[in-house]
This record gives C-alpha cells, structure tokens and sequence, in this order.
C-alpha cells in the first residue's frame, strides 16, 4: 500500500496546489513542499528495511486487477534500484520547487499541479512492473512536462515543447508496439495472455524475435537517454524550460530512459542484448565524445549543460551494455550522481538568468569578484561534472569504465578520452563566466535560499564520492541478478 | 406480432412516437424549451427502454431488424450522443428569432434512422435506415439558413449522399439480381461468393462505394471538411459521430452476416483504404487553419484507424472485431462530440469562429472549456488517462496479433503526424492574446454536457473494464431466437417493395422469376 500511497499524494497534492493557488501564491509552493516531504517520509524507512532483506529481491509489492481483458494489472513494486531512483525523484522534486520560489510569479498554482504530476508519472514508471502501466506511466509524465515548458519556458519554448512531446511520443509508439509483440508472442507460447513483467521474463522467444523486440524498447529509451543521434530534442527542451522544469528533466526524466535499459531491456532480451551490445557501447562511446564536444562549442549556458548531459549518459549506456556488475553498478551511480550535478549546474544557470536576463556566456565574465559564493559553487559542480575523484560522478564512470574493459576495451577506451575532454567544458565555464574583468558593476550573490538548497546538493554529491558504499549496497541485489543474466540463459 | 418482440421493439416504438407528439405539439404551440425538454424526455425514455429490453435479447424482432446485444451497445450510444447534441443544440439555438423547433424534430428522426441501421438485418432496412438518417441530415446542415456557408454545406451533401444512394440502391440490386436474397442470414448462409460470382462483387463494390461516402473514407471524402466546417457546430458533431457510428456498425453486420468478412478481395480492398484514409487524413489536417476542417481530416483519419482495426481484427475472429470496433466507436463518439461541443459553446446562430486563431488564450478566458478541448485532442491523439488511448491501444493490439505491418505502420506515421496538428490547437489555446474573441457565455445545458463527457473520457480512459465488456458482442446470428413465424405476411410485403425499389432501378430481367420466400427454416 506505501507503494499506492506515494502515488496518491503526490497525485493530490498537485491538485491541490492547482486549488490553493487560486487562493495565495505561497500556497501551491508550500502544498508542493508537503506533498513531497510526506512522500519522503513513506520513503525513507524503506531503506533501513533494505539491510533486513536477505535474498528477495522486490522490498515491496502491490498487486492489483486492473483490466482483466488484457490481464493487465496494477502492478507496483520496488526494489533497489527503484528505491535510489525514488528518492532521487523526490529529492530533486523538493530543489525544484525551491528553486522555483521566486523565478514562477504566472500561475503558481498550475505550475505546482503540473510539476507534481510529472512527479507522480515519473514514480510510476520506476515503481510499475506490468509493461502496460509501465506505458501508461511513460507516457502520462509527458503531458504535464509539456505544460511546464510550454507555459513557463523562455522565448523559443514553442518549438522546444513541440520537439521534446514529438520525440518522445513516436519512440514511445515503437515501445508500445515492442510490448505488445511480446504480450502476444508470450501468449502464442503459454496461452497466456498477461503484460505481467514476471511472467513475461520467462517468454519463449525466437533469437531474431527478440532482437526486433529489443530495438523497439532501445528506441523509446535511447531517445528518452538521450543518446547520439536521438538528442536533438534535448538541447532545445533544457534551454527553454524553466529551471524547475531542466532540474526535472535532467536530474530525472532522462534517468527513465537508463532506467527502462536496466529493468527492461537487459533482463527481457538477455540474449538479443548481448548480441546488441556492440552498438549500445559504440553509441555510449559516441554520445560521451560528441555530447563533450558540442558542449564545448556552446555559448548559451543552459545549452552547454545539456550537452553536458548527453555526455554523462553515454557513460550509462555503456555501463548498461557492458552488462558486468562493476559496470552495472557505475551506471546506477553515474544516474544518481548525474541527477545531483545537473541539477546544481542548471540551477546555478537559472539563477543566472534571473538576474541577467541573458543565458549568453558572452555577456559574462569577472563574476566570481562579484558574487564569490556562486563562484565557489560552480566551481564545485563544474569540477564534480568533469569527475573528480571524491565526487559521486567520479565513481560512477570509474566505476563503468573498470566494468566495460573487461567486456570491450575499444569502446572502452573511447569512452574513457570522454575524462579528458569534461575539463575543457567544464574549465571553459569558470574562465567565461567568472574569469576576467567584471563585465558588471554588481550582481547579487546567492541568497539563503539558494545557498541553502546548493549546500544540500553538495552534501550529497560528497556523499556519494566518498561513501558510495552506501548507494551501491542497496542497489547491489538487483544488480548482481542483471549481471548473472547472460550467463543463466545464454543466448 | 408476438408479444416479445413488439417489447424488444419498445425502444424504436418510443422514439417514432416521440418524433409524432413533438411534431403535433410544434403545431399547436411552437416553445423551444419545451421542444428540447420534450426531446431528453423521450431519448431518456428511449435508454431507458433499452435498459428494460436488455435481458430479453437477442431477439430477431422481425425478420428485418435482428436485436441483440451488438445493437442494444451501439442503441445506448447513438441516444446518448443525440441527448448530448440536443444539449448543445439547446445552447446553439437559443438566441435565433423564429422556427427552431424542428431541429430537435430531425435530430430524433435522424436517431430513429441510426438506430435502425444498428437494427438492420435485411437490405430494405440498410436502405431506409440510411435514407432517414440521410434526409433528416440535410435540412439540419443547412439549418442556419441565412449563412451561405451552411447552405452550401447542405447543397452538398445533398448531391453527394443522393449520388452514394444511388450507388448503394444499384449495388443492392446488382447483388439481388444475382443471389435473389436480400436477407443478410439468408446471403450468408448461401454465401456471397465474391470470387467466383463478378456480379455479386460488383454489387458488394457499389455498397462499399456508398458506405466508405456516409465514412468519408479516402478517395470518397471530399465532402467532410466543408460539410463539417459549413454546418452548425452542433450538427457538425452530430454528423461526425451519430452518422459515422451508425454506419460502420452496419456495415461490421453486414460484412459478418454475409460471410465477406474474411474475403482477401475485400480485404486488400479495404486495407487500401485504411492507409489512403490514414495517410491522407492526417496529412490534409496539418494545412488546416479551421478547428472543424482539423477535426474533419482528423475524423477521416479515426475513420482509417478504425478501418485498420476492421481488417486486422477480420483475420482474427468475431469477438474481436465487435470488442474492437465497438470500443473504438464509443471512444471516438465521446472524444468528437466533446470537441465539437467546444466549438458549439463557443459560437451561436448568428456568428461561429473556428479559426483557430479566434482559441488563442482560451485557456485564461474560460479554462473550463479549455480543458475539455485539450482532454478531447490529447483523447484523439490517444495519450493514456483518456479513453482514446485504449482505443488506439486496440487497433495497436489487434494489428500486431494479425501482423498486418503495412497498416501498423500507416498508423504509427499518421500518429506521429495527428500529435503535431492537436498539439498545435493546445499550444495556440495557451496564449495569452491582447484583443480576446468576444463568445457568448456558456449556456448551462452545453457546460453540464461538457463536463460530463470530459468525466467520461477520463473515467474510460482509466478504467474501462466495463466499455471493454459492454462492446463485446457476439454478432453472428446462429444465437439469435426467432420470433417471426406469424409475420410471413408482414415481411413478405416488405420484401415484395424491396423488390419493386430494385426493380425500378435494375433491369427487371435480371430478376430471378419466384422470390424467395425470406423465411427461416422451422428447424432453427
């Protein structure tokens, strides 16, 4: 039921901020803060209950009939993976409304309601285990996401909406058309006719089958990842949404993409997924270099970062595609830690524009005289993005690039050129931006507010560097299953 | 007339009575109020004679109308559509100075011709079910009489649809001369024979030709965008819905009685339409700056979804195909009306804006309507909360199980397409706007109607068991209980002018010499 509840509240609490929003501004902010703390508080329990668990691997389960045509069931359940996901999700929910404190004046009440709702689409799809929920879920985030940049987004927001719900709408269509397949293809094989993910892991499919299967679901979430060439609706989408809404997408929304790799893709298609493996590395090691390289020529801040993220989730590709534990376990890592440092950075771009009116780097420079605190923040992220060592994301593509030798020293070691080219970003950002003469005569550094929320954000991205143990334990069980797949059922 | 199935019959009993007393009463005393209550009276009268009827089914009423269950489901769908038009018609209507009765009038008379057709069993009622829908139609496109738009609408559709009569009439006759059978049992039990009778074949291509005009099918479409566009909003949803219901479920019934269903002529025939309709519809709708042209071309596109549903589910058995077609109907009449409903409320007699400009920033002038229209689109784009979603999820399902792949793909492109176009309403309804489009205030019967149909998309589109169970019917007629050993007389006289509409437009040579006596044999 806790798994039920989550979603209820957070479903509630968005109408209820669209409800109190008619009555005070503050309202629908302060509602969205306690929605999500009460979610948190169901969640955080859980994790103490996560050392008990000796040898199962679903920590909790609900199970309920839904439409008995189809034997479709609402069917929730969570694991470790979903767990670090979870509170992720909603930790990250808690920075945006909080970043989003002064930047949202229109319509507060609207843009708490869709900001929960992506929320609540967004625990769906990691809590859902029928793959037509999962579906539903996918595809419900989307609307309230198109809102929030469609109505809160900067000037080019049109399009950007338009780009990022067409994207991910039609990768989606080949994923429902990927799952249905399989339903009947299971049915075909057991007569029954379930969308169940248990039951469907123990589908009879022919090799060249599930190699079609496969592409379907890789389609919906490489381009959801987003990996090179399917990222062109991501650069638009961060730049034109709203803070709140980048921290959504980048710190969130793209881990469902990775996620769906880990959950759906590797176990369904053990056999179908090891043959693929090559591409999925050559894409992963393509999306770090050409994500980097892009980011590199940007002049638009917000921009730069999204590139940024392309980058990062290459490393997730390859670590999901590497397939052992080691690189596994970097993925989920690099997925939380990457969460984090978007996060900060979009935050710190949004901040930015606030004040200036302009994300344009050329309009830029000698800040850190100004405003120290932003400066030494930045520098904090800027430096955690590129990986260094003590930080979450450093762990995280060690972590996946220790994996993926094994398995592929190629793609491996082109993915690994990706660590030299994150300074030359990362560095590029600081020296623009805060470097050199004061292109102003004052800015206002960051507040208690701001501050605040990046101390948080800091805080654990030290805390994933230097205690990753902690994150790494929970998400083991789960992990260890994935990597001992290949092997259970060869081809 | 046995007494069951006079009972069974309650339902078109009620609904020609009331068209009647609604006639004399506009008589003696014309009062728009009581010409539209007097209408939800008796369409609630009608459902709730279809509820009473419900347990007694099937039933084969006469040998012309066969009741069962697949017409008790699409009965409760086309008077609930109607009941929500005749609401908006209320709202519509009610500023215009003089003789607006008789729309409520041909709004019932056109229901009783859909719900004969839903009845239908035999060609004469295909034909006169068609005809009353037909003609009741007319006069209501064109029923804004000092517009020119309307009247060009109505002149239209009058010289398309008499053209499409023709061709169904000539069609019947050509499969008559052949078979000498007009009973759609009776053909099926013969079988139709399309691939070795040409005649017959021509005949079914004639029917098919007139069917794929009243479901403007591409090529035969040419008529819906300014037909749609030219009528009163509300009429417009009353075409797009009630009509197209009507007539596809007869046709499902036919091409399943006659045993044509799972013809490959037919159905490679019918699979080219579905990609044209598909492919043409959603393509056309991107160029559209009207709301009720993209909703025309995003009809003729549902209309090829559905038409790919048709021939997928064929390969795949009975069941399916009412589970499929009836759910997809009932989506589909729920979505269009509401969104046409938006339209309706917006405008009245005197001034309709469908620009799409004249949305722009609906959605901070009056949000509630907004909404309905975004649930509607994102309905019609089929995103999962609302029930066009399972609807699209259906014509997904059963085109993966048949592996018909051609038209899968047909309609993932015209989904891709379809979202850019109903996205594009959405987006312009979210701008704020400097000089807002003056609209009558929204009238209480067109707001509850409204809102109600928007609960119903979302409360379908979540949890729809029970659509899913009311539309799975059982259509063929081995089940049904014959009630009509005493109306040999009856319905040969009605076969006898069946035969004398035929032989008026056929050679009368082609005539078989007996007719056949359309009785079932007294073992069944």
């Amino acid at each position: 039921m806790t798994l039920f509840w989550l979603l209820l509240i957070t479903l509630v609490g968005g109408i209820c901020a669209a409800l109190t929003g008619l009555w005070r501004a503050e309202a629908p902010r302060i509602a969205a803060l306690i929605t999500l703390g009460l979610d948190l508080l169901l969640v955080l329990p859980l994790f103490a209950g996560m050392d008990s668990m000796t040898n199962q691997i679903w920590l909790l389960q609900l199970d309920w009939a839904w439409i008995p045509r189809f034997g479709i069931r609402f069917h929730l359940a969570l694991d470790g993976l979903s767990l670090l996901l979870v509170a992720l999700t909603l930790f990250l929910g808690l920075l945006a409304v909080g970043c989003s404190w002064t930047e949202i004046r229109e319509r507060p009440g609207l843009f708490h309601f869709n900001l929960l709702w992506t929320l609540a689409g967004v625990l769906g799809v990691f809590l859902a285990l029928d793959l037509f929920l999962f579906f539903f879920f996918w595809e419900v985030m989307l609307v309230p996401m198109y809102f929030l940049i469609s109505l809160w987004g900067h000037e080019n927001r049109a399009y950007a909406a338009m780009k990022f719900f067409l994207f991910t709408q039609i990768s989606g269509l080949f994923m429902l058309f990927a799952i249905l397949a399989l339903v009947f293809l299971h049915y075909q094989s057991s007569r029954s006719l379930t969308f169940d993910y248990s039951q469907l892991l123990h589908a009879d499919l022919d090799p060249g089958a599930a190699r079609w299967l496969l592409l379907g679901f890789f389609l919906a979430f490489a381009v959801k990842l987003p990996a090179v060439p399917f990222h062109t609706w991501l650069p638009d989408a961060h730049t034109q949404a709203p803070t709140g809404g980048s921290v959504l997408l980048a710190g969130i929304l793209l881990k469902t993409g990775a996620y769906g790799l880990l959950r759906f893709v590797l176990p369904l298609f053990p056999g179908a997924a090891l043959d693929f493996a090559p591409i999925g590395l050559g894409l992963g090691g393509l999306s770090i270099l050409y994500g980097a390289k892009l980011a590199f020529a940007q002049s638009d801040f917000k921009r730069l970062i999204a590139y940024t993220s392309v980058s990062h989730m290459g490393f997730v590709l390859v670590g999901a595609f590497a397939g052992n534990r080691e690189a596994l376990q970097g993925a989920v890592m690099t997925m939380l830690a990457h969460g984090v440092s978007a996060a900060a950075l979009f935050m710190i771009a949004g901040a930015l524009q606030e004040r200036l009116h302009t994300r344009e780097m050329g309009n830029m420079g000698g800040f850190w005289t100004l405003a120290p605190r932003l400066g030494a923040i930045t520098l904090f992220f800027a430096v955690a993005s590129l990986g260094m060592p003590g930080l979450g994301n450093f762990v995280g593509e060690f972590l996946v690039l220790l994996g993926g030798f094994r398995v592929h020293p190629g793609w491996t070691t082109v993915a690994t050129l990706g660590l030299i080219v994150a300074p030359v970003y990362a560095l590029v950002v600081i020296q623009k931006v805060f470097h050199g003469p004061p292109r102003l005569a004052s800015l206002s550094d960051f507040g208690m507010r701001e501050t605040g929320l990046m101390l948080a954000l800091i805080a654990a991205s030290v805390w994933m560097g230097l205690y990753p143990r902690s994150m790494l334990a929970v998400s083991e069980a789960t992990v260890s299953a994935l990597a001992r797949l290949p092997a259970q059922r060869g081809t | 007339m046995t007494v069951p199935a006079v009972i069974a019959l309650l339902p078109w009993i009620v609904l020609t009575g009331a068209v009647v007393v609604l006639m004399l009463a506009i008589a003696i005393r014309r009062s728009f109020p009581v010409a539209f209550w007097g209408t939800v009276v008796s369409l609630l009268g009608t459902l709730a004679s279809l509820a009473w009827i419900r347990s007694d089914l099937p039933i084969a009423a006469t040998s012309l109308l066969r009741i069962d269950a697949y017409t008790w489901f699409f009965g409760i769908l086309l008077s609930g559509s109607a009941l929500a038009v005749a609401c908006l018609c209320f709202a519509y209507f009610r500023k215009r100075e003089n003789e607006n009765e008789e729309i409520f009038l041909l709004l019932l008379t056109a229901t009783l011709g859909g719900m004969t057709l839903v009845a239908s069993n035999h060609f004469a009622m295909f034909f006169l079910g068609i005809e009353i829908l037909t003609i009741s139609l007319f006069p209501m496109i064109a029923y804004s009489v000092r517009a020119s738009l309307p009247l060009e609408a109505g002149i239209k559709y009058l010289v398309l649809s008499g053209l499409a009569s023709a061709f169904l009439l000539f069609g019947m006759a050509l499969v008559y001369g052949e078979l000498g059978l007009l009973s759609f049992e009776q053909i099926g039990r013969l079988g139709l024979g399309l691939e070795s009778r040409p005649l017959v074949l021509t005949g079914v291509l004639l029917i098919l030709a007139a069917v794929g005009f009243k479901l403007s099918w591409v090529p035969f479409h040419l008529w819906t965008p300014d037909v749609y566009q030219g009528a009163p909003a509300p009429v417009t949803a009353f075409v797009a819905t009630v009509s197209k219901s009507a007539v596809f479920a007869l046709w499902l019934r036919f091409l399943v009685d006659v045993q044509a269903d799972r013809s490959e002529i037919l159905a490679c025939l019918l699979g080219v339409l579905a990609l044209a309709s598909v492919l043409a519809g959603n393509l056309l709708a991107l160029f559209q700056q009207d709301l009720k042209r993209i909703l025309a071309y995003s009809s003729i596109a549902h209309m090829g979804y559905l038409l790919v549903a048709l021939v997928a589910a064929g390969r795949l058995g009975h069941q399916l195909l009412s589970e499929t077609v009836g759910f997809y109907l009932a989506a589909y009449t729920i979505t269009s009306i509401a969104a046409f409903g938006v339209v309706s409320a917006l405008s009245d007699d005197t001034r309709e804006d469908a620009n799409v400009d004249d949305y722009q920033g609906l959605f901070w002038r009056s949000p509630g309507l907004a909404t309905t229209l975004t649930v509607a689109l994102l309905s019609l784009a089929g995103i999962p909360l609302t029930v066009g979603f399972l609807g699209k999820f259906y014509v997904f399902a059963v085109a993966v199980e048949a592996e018909t792949w051609v038209l899968l793909g047909a309609v993932l492109v015209g989904s891709g397409i379809g979202l850019y176009y109903y996205l594009r309403v959405v987006w312009i309804m979210l701008q704020p706007t400097e000089k807002p489009v003056p609209s009558p205030p929204l009238h209480p019967a067109a707001g509850s109607m409204l809102a109600l149909l928007t609960g119903l998309i979302l409360a379908l589109g979540v949890f729809p068991q029970k659509l899913i169970e009311a539309a799975t019917n059982e259509l063929r007629p081995e089940s049904v209980t014959h009630n009509d050993a005493e109306l040999a007389t009856v319905m040969r006289r009605l076969t006898d002018m069946a035969a004398s509409m035929v032989s008026e437009v056929g050679p009368r040579s082609a005539l078989p010499a007996p007719l056949q006596p359309a009785r079932f044999s007294p073992d069944r």
